[in-house]
């Protein structure tokens, strides 16, 4: 289950651009199955974003981001080689992690 | 016998896991975000009013807040929203939020920007209905907004 990150980094001027496209189902719990019964909630509640090691963002989310969810976000400084890091957390303590370099 | 056995091993497990999850949230943000946990009562809001009640209060709109969403969207599952902030007129923002009118909970994306990282945070969001949306910046404790109506031509709670 622990979910694969897609993330690309790459510097832009005086700052660093990361993307990141998470696999996670991000169901709200507030729909049906064909037979009537509800499918339970089952979301990513928190997002962190690393750079060598510090926090660079760091969210809390509900139930309604989108399905496999995109997040962007820009820093300042960043080299090329640098190591980022995304993990997520989920409702169900669920967990997963992407890294990559910047390039 | 074996049964009840089974049952406590796999509570037990799932139990370490949680706990080694938790123990790893605790660690990494420690550093900056000690005092910041997760605004449930935000998240449970089912009106766009409580959730800036159990922020703090209404925010006040500020045309520093740069937040770009469609016009219209053909599919409300996925909504691609942009919140970027004009420090020139609106400096020091810490905290970045996504809300949605008329979702059953409004409040969908909060975002915690430490210094050095910019004010800029781009996602996906679900709209269940044509309503606004609402971008809120958080700087020196208080609270400014930016809406946008987004016209939605097949919801984003369907099926």
């Amino acid at each position: 289950m622990a979910g694969r990150i897609r993330i690309r980094a790459q510097v832009k001027g005086d700052s660093t651009e990361v993307k990141a496209l998470m696999r996670h189902p991000m169901e709200t719990g507030q729909r049906k199955d064909a037979a009537g019964n509800p499918i339970p909630a089952h979301f990513i509640e928190e997002v962190m974003v690393t750079h060598n090691g510090n926090t660079v963002m760091h969210g809390y989310w509900g139930a309604a981001v989108s399905a496999n969810p995109f997040l962007g976000v820009r820093f300042e400084g960043g080299a090329a080689g640098d190591e980022i890091v995304v993990t997520w957390r989920d409702n169900k303590g669920e967990t997963g992690e992407g890294k990559t370099k910047i390039k | 016998m074996s049964y009840s056995l089974e049952q406590s091993g796999i509570a037990r497990r799932s139990f370490l896991r949680v706990g080694a999850v938790l123990a790893a949230t605790a660690l990494i943000p420690a550093k900056l975000w000690a005092a910041i946990a997760r605004p449930e009562g935000a998240f449970k809001a089912t009106a766009l009013d409580a959730t800036f009640a159990e922020l703090g209060g209404t925010p006040e709109p500020h045309d520093g807040i740069i937040f770009t969403t469609p016009d219209i969207a053909e599919n409300g599952a996925v909504v691609p929203v942009e919140v970027s902030i004009d420090e020139s007129k609106l400096p020091g923002v810490t905290k970045l939020y996504v809300m949605v009118e008329k979702n059953p909970n409004p409040m969908t994306a909060m975002f915690m920007v430490p210094a050095g990282t910019k004010p800029f945070v781009e996602t996906r969001v679900k709209v269940a209905q044509t309503c606004n949306l609402y971008a809120v910046a958080e700087a020196n404790g208080k609270l400014y907004v930016a809406s946008k109506e987004t016209k939605v031509t097949l919801g984003g709670c369907g099926g």
